[in-house]
């Protein structure tokens, strides 16, 4: 077992992890923070995206080790005192989500997006986010809700 | 009894989801979410060959890892029996005993031989890799027309066969067709065309993988399922059966559930498997699905072999459809497998008026992941015949695909309840005003102008405009009518509501919503129907142990059978607050008029509100003579009639002749699936369908090798298309409002799924028809389209 | 989806990789794990130690060196896209790292990473061949560079030795070069069906031209007779030397493409993509 010290969410965290552990069930299983989901094992889905030192990261593809000493920003961390992140509550209003598995992961890939190019094209929004897949929305309302949280 | 209702207020608005606010802050509970004290982790033991015989198995190096608590085989797991397979379609069908870990012989690769019970995931997953089995390969056969050719390798040794059984239109329907074909085809004075299309394997790939967590009570001899499923209440009743436990001591949860498009409408042989080793080991047993696993384990759709042929006047005049279906089941037969082409098999002659009409299937059984329900189900494959078909007919006969649509369209007067040539009746349509929408949007004559312009001036990338009016029977469905074709179960729904003395409304249903938007839907119906406030209803599913007996989500049922029971029962739930408040205020009922909420006294100010109502009900302190306490009711609504939405789509491609890449310039969807309940959702509906039909048209494909493997094994190269793959569509709608039920809805669930490949693939040939190509295989890859390119140059040269 | 159990060690320096990776032939070092962890974690690779090179520093530094940029091993495909050195000195560069993998791939995934494992499918192998880049490695035996035309050997294989790593890679700047670098696939996610790089020198005629290409092999290789044709046939040859662009390949059938298609989309490509360069000498 290696230690490990991560931030998570603003929170300093300790924990034990196997080697092989990846950042993504260290999150979900160690620290109970489940709202990162897993959808694949090919790091080609983008549902585990986390921010990684503020940058967007696939958390599959990650070993916990790896991310010693880093800051983790998850979609639990995303809302600040109670008020919902501008990517949140356009997701809602532009009803860009169905089932919403893909949703988390979807967000923090936006907000990494937005954060290097604060007011991106449709095509710009589409290929930062080539890393995610969806199959309820058919991606035209997560375009929108990107655009509305890029304008607010 | 009629109630004067106020003015809508939700519904028909674009309410936003009461489902979002967990879903956007990673607070949703999905299985994996799920863990409970003392739980242990499951793997599945896979087979590695599309077809070998077990000699033994050996999972005692599994068993020496620390942390690995049990291991067992097919030998060691014992079921009451197989798994259900509800849809025995007539007396031919051969349904093979699906035993939950095959005992004698893996009939594809991925078939589960043996389970490893262990500490963690990790451990479980270090189990699974220890185990050995002694295999002895066994020839394969993967491809349809190979299994049933002479000397095929069986997978089924009892059959002697690959032939899992047909059936038709002439010998099984319940319902006679307007006239057999056979008369059309043999008339020399009429034009024939004949096609053939193959139609890919698709995996459905729902973002959430499947899993499943049991927690057993040992004393009580209770169990609670979570599993990731569109389908709790049919889950219970087969688990029931297969693992021998009472339907009282079962409880099965789907919790939030990351999508399904048919691949959670399933019996599967892990939900067994988890509940009969938590039965024997006493313990929480959890499962989740890898994803490549998903790609072997759950559901594939799609793949048949469809020959269809069409007779018509030279002035085009469609008078017959004939035809004919090849259908992989894969390995086993599931929950509706066999069933799943029938769900076309009135649709092959779309929304066009004909004379005489014949379909026949045959299933096959080959080596490879059984097949099932897929989003559309049935639908899109008669869709993508007849659209496809109409195109060459217009071709041949050279008149514009648009005018000959038009010409044969059922025309909107013979509605509402026309008895179309396959023998079922339509609701309601206009099929000439969904086009006409369509044409307006698009500037038909503007398309077709630049397409000339480019072809003219010998440009690389041509431009092609395809469309598909398409047509669907959804809401499944009658149960009579599902008695008459052999399904084993009905079609109804149910829902109650209670008024809460607090005021609130609890609504339980028995559909269980997966990303739809139903608890939203149904939460405007209520608020709207008792003049309560939206934020005031609760909309619970899911769980068989607070929700009532429904049949679940499917088919594009949710509203169109779950949201018309829960109206049925909101009227009968006023009807007796009614009688309440006439009580109350000493009047009678006719005298009172119920709006917003409150029952009025007419022509005067005496009124009660129905949440004062529900308290008084709730103390019983003044009730009439007879009344039961309480302000709840239930409905089960049995639908007298399929849904039957319809719609005009149009996709517009450039297509590059020199690599075969495909863009998608423009989509066009106009829809009609009646009254609208909450028009964003019925949007989202569309884009999400039109995305996976755009898909299918054009990237997936499930492909095995010449072993038996599935060569497109992992997400890397099943491609499904990401934000930068898919256009944005141009969503529109006209409004037939149904006149089977009271709200005038109908499904829509499926219709962009049902719609779009033939109207990408229509565009695609309509881009090169000049180059003579007449087909290209779906998906059309950059390699399909450059070839047939090739193949007609060199067809002309 | 999980990896077996390996053992982890984080190098502090290089000389303690280095040292760690001589202690274990099997050993292999780990920066950003893009092409790694996802091998491991379908149990198709099975290290049993993980050489944790990330934290080593002073390998990921871009510097202007004169007639090449020195970029270092741990430099990650997002700081080539977005550097300005990179950018201005060697923009086919800059830009080929912008189509690797999707953006969270680019955040992690390392030049080093990607030339070591040598997958003929990945993009920078075959940028560095069009580009002439040198690759230094040091070893237990101490530095040596090597030029990208000599590093790829096979499939996944290269000219490394065991227990050595890459720790820079020179790359020549092209002032005045045209460029272009057409990356054929279905999604884009996806790794390139056919993907061709090209960098042309010259006025009026063609002085100088390298096209290198992507998936055509088993390794990534130079379209050598194209070139040729090029330099000879100049800006009127471009069609006939794209004809010959798959002379030296042997590319594979797989579910993205047969092989004779692959060979197709070269010379296709092949055109397209000089053609862009020389509109941008």
């Amino acid at each position: 077992m290696r230690h490990v010290s991560l931030t998570v969410n603003g929170q300093r965290t300790e924990l034990e992890v196997e080697p092989r552990q990846l950042l993504v069930y260290a999150l979900r299983e160690q620290l109970g923070l489940t709202g990162t989901n897993v959808g694949c094992d090919t790091s080609s889905c983008g549902a585990c995206t986390v921010l990684l030192d503020g940058e967007s990261v696939k958390s599959c593809t990650v070993l916990a080790v790896q991310a010693d000493g880093c800051e983790v920003t998850t979609i639990e961390g995303l809302a600040a005192n109670g008020e919902l992140h501008p990517l949140q509550r356009a997701f809602q209003e532009a009803h860009a989500l169905q089932c919403g598995y893909c949703t988390p992961g979807m967000i923090m890939a936006a907000a990494s997006l937005l954060a290097d190019n604060p007011s991106p094209t449709d095509d710009e929004i589409r290929h930062g986010l080539e890393g995610n897949l969806c199959r309820c929305t058919g991606y035209q309302n997560i375009v929108k809700a990107v655009h509305a949280a890029a304008g607010a | 009894m009629a109630t004067v209702e106020k003015p809508a207020t939700f519904v028909g608005t674009r309410q936003l989801r009461k489902e979002d606010p967990e879903l956007i802050t990673g607070a949703a509970r999905f299985v994996d979410d799920i863990s409970l004290p003392g739980m242990l982790w499951l793997g599945v033991v896979r087979s590695p060959f599309a077809h070998a015989r077990i000699r033994s198995i050996d999972v005692s190096k599994a068993l020496e890892l620390d942390g690995v608590v049990a291991a067992y085989t097919g030998a060691d797991l014992e079921f009451a029996a197989p798994l259900l397979m509800a849809w025995a379609i007539n007396d031919q069908v051969k349904n093979p005993p699906h035993n939950p870990l095959t005992k004698d012989k893996a009939r594809y690769a991925g078939d589960a031989v043996a389970v490893v019970v262990a500490e963690s995931r990790a451990l479980a997953k270090d189990g699974v890799v220890a185990v050995e089995v002694d295999w002895e390969p066994l020839p394969a056969v993967t491809g349809i027309r190979e299994a049933l050719a002479d000397g095929a390798p069986i997978l089924h040794d009892d059959f002697g066969t690959n032939d899992a059984g047909s059936w038709s239109i002439a010998g099984d329907s319940p319902v006679p067709t307007r006239g057999p074909s056979a008369p059309f085809f043999d008339d020399p004075d009429l034009v024939k065309i004949k096609e053939e299309y193959s139609l890919a394997r698709l995996i459905p790939n729902a973002m959430e993988p499947r899993g499943v967590v049991v927690d057993p009570n040992v004393a009580m001899g209770e169990y609670t399922v979570y599993s990731a499923t569109q389908i709790p209440h049919i889950l219970r009743t087969a688990l029931v059966i297969s693992n021998g436990i009472p339907e009282a001591k079962l409880r099965v949860v789907a919790p939030d559930v990351g999508g399904g498009f048919g691949s959670k409408l399933e019996v599967y042989p892990e939900d067994a498997i988890c509940l009969a080793v938590a039965q024997k080991l006493g313990r929480p047993i959890k499962w989740v699905e890898e994803r490549s696993e998903n790609y072997v384990a759950t559901l594939h759709g799609r793949e048949m072999l469809q020959q269809i042929e069409l007779a018509a006047t030279r002035d085009g005049d469609l008078k017959a459809v004939r035809v004919r279906l090849t259908v992989a089941m894969g390995a086993y037969l599931r929950l509706v497998t066999p069933g799943i082409p029938m769900l076309g098999a009135w649709l092959y002659h779309g929304c066009y008026d004909c004379e005489g009409y014949d379909l026949e299937y045959t299933n096959v059984f080959t080596n490879t992941t059984f097949t099932d329900a897929y989003r559309g189900a049935g639908r899109p494959e008669a869709t993508y015949a007849i659209e496809r078909a109409m195109d060459t007919l217009a071709r041949e006969l050279d008149i514009d695909p648009v005018e000959l649509r038009r010409k044969n369209f059922i025309p909107t007067e013979s509605f509402p309840n026309y008895t179309i040539a396959s023998g079922l009746t339509v609701d309601s349509a206009d099929y000439h005003g969904t086009l006409d929408k369509c044409l307006e949007v698009l500037d038909y004559d503007a398309v077709r102008a630049e397409q000339r312009t480019r072809r003219d001036r010998g440009d690389r990338k041509l431009l092609g405009v395809g469309f598909s009016t398409w047509i669907e029977m959804c809401g499944l469905a009658p149960s009579r009518v599902l008695s008459a074709l052999n399904y084993a179960a009905g079609g109804w729904d149910a829902a109650t509501i209670e008024l809460m003395p607090t005021g609130t409304v609890r609504v339980l249903t028995g559909v269980s919503p997966h990303g739809q938007g139903s608890a939203t839907v149904f939460a405007q119906v209520v608020a709207d129907q008792l003049g309560v406030d939206y934020d005031d209803v609760e909309v619970l599913h899911g769980d068989t142990a607070t929700t009532p007996f429904g049949m679940d989500t499917y088919g594009s049922r949710g509203v169109s059978v779950g949201g018309v029971a829960l109206h049925a029962a909101g009227e009968k739930l006023i009807a007796k607050a009614r009688t309440l408040a006439a009580h109350e205020l000493e009047c009678a009922e006719d005298d009172l008029e119920f709006a917003g909420g409150n029952f009025t006294v007419k022509g005067t100010d005496r009124s009660v509100g129905i949440k004062a109502l529900a308290f008084s009900s709730w103390t019983a302190h003044n009730l009439p003579d007879g009344m039961e306490p309480g302000l709840q009711a239930t409905h089960l609504y049995d639908p007298p009639n399929f849904s039957w939405p319809n719609g005009a789509h149009c996709c517009v491609v450039e297509v590059d002749q020199d690599t075969g890449s495909v863009d998608i310039v423009r989509y066009l969807a106009v829809d009609d699936c009646g009254v609208q309940l909450n028009p964003m959702l019925v949007e989202g509906q569309v884009h999400g369908g039109v995305a996976q039909g755009i898909a299918e048209a054009l990237f997936e494909e499930a492909i095995y090798d010449d072993e038996g493997n599935l060569a497109t094994g992992t997400m890397t190269n099943y491609l499904v298309p990401g934000p930068p793959e898919l256009p944005s569509f141009e969503v529109h709608d006209t409004v037939t409002p149904s006149p089977t039920n009271p709200m005038g809805v109908k499904g829509i669930g499926e219709a962009g799924t049902i719609a779009a490949p033939p109207a990408v693939i229509n565009a695609i040939v309509d881009a090169l028809a000049h180059l003579g190509v007449r087909d290209v295989e779906r998906p059309a890859t950059p390699e399909r389209v450059w070839r047939a390119i090739q193949e007609a140059k060199e067809g002309r040269s | 989806m999980i990896p077996a159990a390996f053992d982890y060690e984080v190098a502090e320096s290089l000389e303690h990789a280095l040292d760690l990776l001589a202690a274990n032939e099997d050993a292999k070092a780990l920066a950003g794990g893009h092409s790694l962890l996802p091998l491991m974690k379908l149990r198709f690779a099975r290290p049993p130690l993980l050489v944790d090179i990330g934290r080593v520093g002073g390998l990921d530094t871009i510097a202007d060196a004169g007639d090449h940029v020195a970029v270092g091993a741990l430099v990650r495909h997002c700081e080539l896209e977005r550097d300005p050195v990179v950018r201005e000195q060697v923009p086919l560069l800059a830009y080929a790292a912008g189509l690797v993998g999707d953006r969270q791939v680019r955040h992690r995934g390392t030049i080093g990473g990607s030339l070591a494992h040598a997958d003929p499918a990945a993009d920078l192998p075959a940028i560095a061949l069009a580009l002439e880049a040198e690759i230094v490695a040091r070893g237990p035996q101490g530095e040596r560079t090597i030029a990208a035309a000599d590093f790829f050997t096979g499939l996944y294989q290269t000219a490394l030795a065991p227990g050595e790593l890459i720790v820079q890679v020179r790359v020549p700047k092209t002032a005045g070069a045209g460029w272009s670098y057409v990356k054929f696939r279905r999604r884009a996610l996806d790794w390139a069906t056919v993907g061709v790089a090209a960098l042309v020198r010259g006025n009026g005629s063609i002085d100088d031209a390298r096209i290198a290409l992507v998936s055509m092999g088993p390794r990534p290789l130079r379209a050598t007779a194209a070139e040729e044709a090029l330099r000879t046939g100049g800006r009127d040859g471009v069609a006939a030397a794209a004809e010959q662009a798959d002379a030296e390949s042997a590319p594979q059938s797989d579910t993205a493409a047969s092989a004779d298609f692959r060979r197709h989309l070269a010379r296709v490509l092949t055109a397209r993509a000089v053609e862009e360069a020389l509109g941008r000498v």
